[in-house]
């Protein structure tokens, strides 16, 4: 049976059909939709979303101790988050097949970076699949449970947003077995003291050279000769690109990717006139082909920055500029805080109080376009509190307002250390929990805070503010973000408190159905109102300016926080 | 056969080329469909190209190779030039939604046509969302103007009921071929 499948549904697809029973992940774009593809089509397969990466590698790695088959997801830079159990991960013993997801951002469509994450096999030691296409994405996570488990190493399946998120026909299959879990005990193995990890070093050397003639063999990698005067080695979509650009070239398509297959390239070298790599981002497959003697294109023309697409590829290859013709300039439209947002009158009041506002990853980001200006800085996940403590500690008390904003999920992620160190270490800088009861920027997915699993079962329901307390944290106070002019307030009070204070901004995300706005658009006055601009100032794209009038447009939906604002009282309707 | 659709986060992009994909999956067609989720969606351009003819490569439309464009926006369908073939058809939902520098004030909303002509004579403007307003429901524009499509491409229109049928919930179904059959009447060359 045939269906048509995003690469993620089909790495979901291949969990399945390869008897995996554990999969763990944290929401991430572009991977998020492979663990809620898990969990709403293949009730047989324990799945759960973790509050961060790490968590999610080892609770994975749990299971394949167990004996299970398992799967962790997560985004390129959620890897880096799990990177601590995954160096250690390869010495221990694999029972179960254990697979990582890396779902890469080359473009930054929704990420702080673009880092090449094919790199980690490297680094970890462990086996890499790139699948081009749905369907190999299927057929490669098949793939890497088998290798995992006929080799006993973890093994990264690395997917790119234009793989995770394109669409293609995919050729369905059953499900091949499954695992039965097993107590075991394997002392030398599984505890990496340095005695044990140094004897278990060499089996991680030695099963790299095993891997590299399987890498030679393997069907993933395969030679498909057309006209030998270009020959073209290439992964992923990359893949797909070189050839709808060069139809007629030869390729060396490379579906497991680390460790290469070198006698394989040797081959293929050999039979071409001249020899590319295409690949996106970094020259990772360039460099070993280079180390092997081999001289070949790449990067010497093609972007290190960016995603690739055939044109880029083939003006590359051609020498030719691409055809792309003349654009008209046009008023750019970047993603925006939606109209409603109960995030907006909370960075509007810290603004207000003339905060600094160290930011970090979530839809409050983009409270750093103008006019609202709010966010000074974003690095990582939870890296906003850290920001503010050490700002705040540099510049004493009273000298600076420092203050810091980070939504729920990503303060259950990895906020709730910062904030226990800034606690212990008598930090004084004002934290805004802005919790909206949600993981908002990947589609909202539940977390700890929800007291619903992925599955919609019910479950612990954490109570923020008393966490906050056990952190060390004395001034904390729950605040509605509509009302702004209070939540004004609170900020003065919680900036004057001598110390450290936590301000939880609590209104569900506006496109829950537990959101607390009418729906209803307001109005403007036009005989009132006096274009000053004040609700301008809020970035709310419900909210226009024209012929030096506000006009509110039908994506409103009432919030209020505009015309609690309006000095003059010109807008209203619903409120 | 390449198409283009283009538009802003929330106008039910997605969903239309999904159903596209699906019809011509069923039609035997090999697609790809490639777009991008998550932060883009926040009220950003969306751009979703689909591809379907006996074997596809690249999930992207390379340059000049756009056959249709469909644009849930005024203004976004001029975003993409690049991507139109000479002469290809240009479907432009009549929908304004000012992006921030218009809605600031600081740029006027542009006339895009201009642009277009530059490219292709056949050029075709249509009440998608004021079809759907008068429906009752202004989320229902992505199905009209897929209506509008059909009429432009092989599949008989029992295969887009199909689709219709096995992709949507009982209960909007109806409503939905309803829409499906608003924009089939709007007739384009």
């Amino acid at each position: 049976m045939k269906k048509i499948l995003s690469g993620n549904e089909a790495i979901a697809r291949g969990a399945f059909e390869a008897g995996v029973s554990f999969v763990s992940a944290y929401p991430g774009t572009p991977s998020t939709e492979i663990l809620q593809t898990v969990a709403d089509e293949y009730p047989e397969i324990h799945a759960e979303w973790t509050p961060n990466e790490k968590v999610a590698l080892e609770v994975a790695a749990g299971a394949s101790y167990a004996g299970a088959r398992c799967m962790a997801v997560m985004k390129h830079v959620g890897v880096n988050v799990a990177a601590d159990p995954l160096m250690t991960l390869p010495y221990t013993l694999i029972r179960g097949g254990i697979v990582l997801v890396s779902a890469d951002d080359p473009e930054l469509f929704s990420s702080q970076n673009e880092q090449d994450n094919r790199h980690y096999a490297r680094f970890a030691k462990i086996p890499m699949l790139e699948p081009s296409t749905s369907q190999e994405a299927k057929d490669f996570t098949i793939e890497a449970v088998q290798i995992s488990e006929e080799f006993g190493t973890p093994v990264l399946l690395r997917t790119t947003t234009r793989i995770s998120h394109s669409m293609g026909v995919v050729e369905l299959g059953d499900k091949k077995g499954g695992r039965t879990p097993s107590l075991e005990r394997h002392p030398a193995e599984w505890v990496m003291l340095p005695a044990n990890a140094r004897v278990r070093h060499p089996v991680i050397e030695e099963r790299i050279r095993s891997l590299k003639v399987y890498s030679d063999a393997s069907p993933l990698n395969v030679i498909e000769m057309g006209s030998p005067k270009l020959g073209i080695i290439s992964s992923g979509v990359a893949y797909q690109y070189a050839k709808e650009a060069f139809p007629d070239a030869s390729f060396l398509k490379v579906g497991l990717s680390y460790p290469l297959p070198e006698k394989l390239i040797r081959k293929f070298t050999a039979q071409v006139e001249e020899l590319w790599v295409v690949e996106e981002l970094d020259p990772f497959m360039e460099e070993q082909v280079k180390a092997l003697g081999i001289d070949c294109h790449g990067k010497d023309r093609l972007p290190l920055c960016g995603e690739l697409n055939p044109d880029i590829i083939q003006s590359a290859i051609t020498g030719a500029a691409p055809d792309d013709g003349a654009q008209p300039d046009l008023p750019p439209r970047p993603p925006s805080m939606c109209p409603g947002c109960p995030h907006r009158g909370m960075l509007w009041a810290l603004k207000r109080n003339k905060c600094f506002i160290a930011g970090d990853i979530g839809c409050y980001t983009l409270g750093f376009l103008p006019p609202l200006s709010a966010i000074d800085t974003c690095l990582c996940m939870g890296a906003g509190i850290n920001h503010a403590h050490g700002m705040a500690t540099v510049f004493g008390p009273g000298k600076e307002k420092i203050a810091a904003v980070i939504g729920d999920s990503t303060f259950y992620h990895s906020g709730i250390t910062g904030l226990l160190n800034l606690a212990y270490n008598n930090g004084a800088a004002l934290i805004v929990i802005l919790d909206n009861s949600t993981t908002a920027m990947t589609g909202s997915q539940d977390h700890p805070g929800t007291g619903i699993t992925v599955r919609g079962e019910r479950t612990v329901n954490l109570d923020l503010e008393n966490l906050v307390r056990a952190l060390g944290i004395e001034w904390v106070r729950t605040v509605d973000p509509y009302d702004v002019k209070q939540a004004r307030k609170d900020v003065k009070e919680a900036l004057a408190f001598e110390g450290p204070s936590v301000i939880i901004s609590k209104a569900p995300c506006v496109l829950l159905k537990s959101r607390k706005v009418p729906g209803r658009a307001l109005t403007v006055d036009a005989d009132v109102c006096t274009g000053c601009k004040v609700c301008i100032g809020l970035g709310c794209p419900a909210i226009e300016f024209r012929d030096e009038k506000a006009h509110i447009n039908e994506t409103c939906v009432g919030c209020g926080v505009c015309a609690d604002l309006c000095a003059p009282g010109a807008i209203g309707g619903e409120k | 056969m390449n198409v283009l659709m283009t538009g802003v986060g929330g106008q039910g992009i997605i969903l239309a080329s999904d159903m596209l994909s699906e019809v011509m999956m069923r039609s035997g067609y090999d697609v790809k469909k490639s777009e991008i989720h998550g932060m883009a969606q926040r009220g950003g351009s969306v751009m979703s190209h689909v591809r379907f003819a006996g074997h596809v490569d690249s999930p992207l439309i390379p340059y000049g190779c756009c056959d249709i464009l469909l644009s849930f926006e005024e203004l976004e369908a001029a975003r993409y030039l690049k991507y139109l073939k000479k002469d290809a058809t240009v479907i432009i939902n009549q929908y304004r939604l000012a992006p921030p520098a218009v809605v600031s004030g600081s740029r006027a909303y542009p006339d895009v046509i201009p642009f277009l002509r530059e490219k292709t004579r056949n050029i075709h403007l249509v009440p998608g969302s004021a079809i759907a307003e008068e429906m009752g429901n202004a989320r229902g524009v992505n199905i009209i103007l897929l209506g509008v499509l059909s009429t432009l491409l092989d599949p008989p229109e029992s295969a887009w009921y199909d689709a219709i049928n096995s992709m949507l919930k009982e209960k909007i179904r109806a409503a939905n071929i309803e829409g499906f059959k608003r924009g089939r009447q709007i007739q384009i060359q």
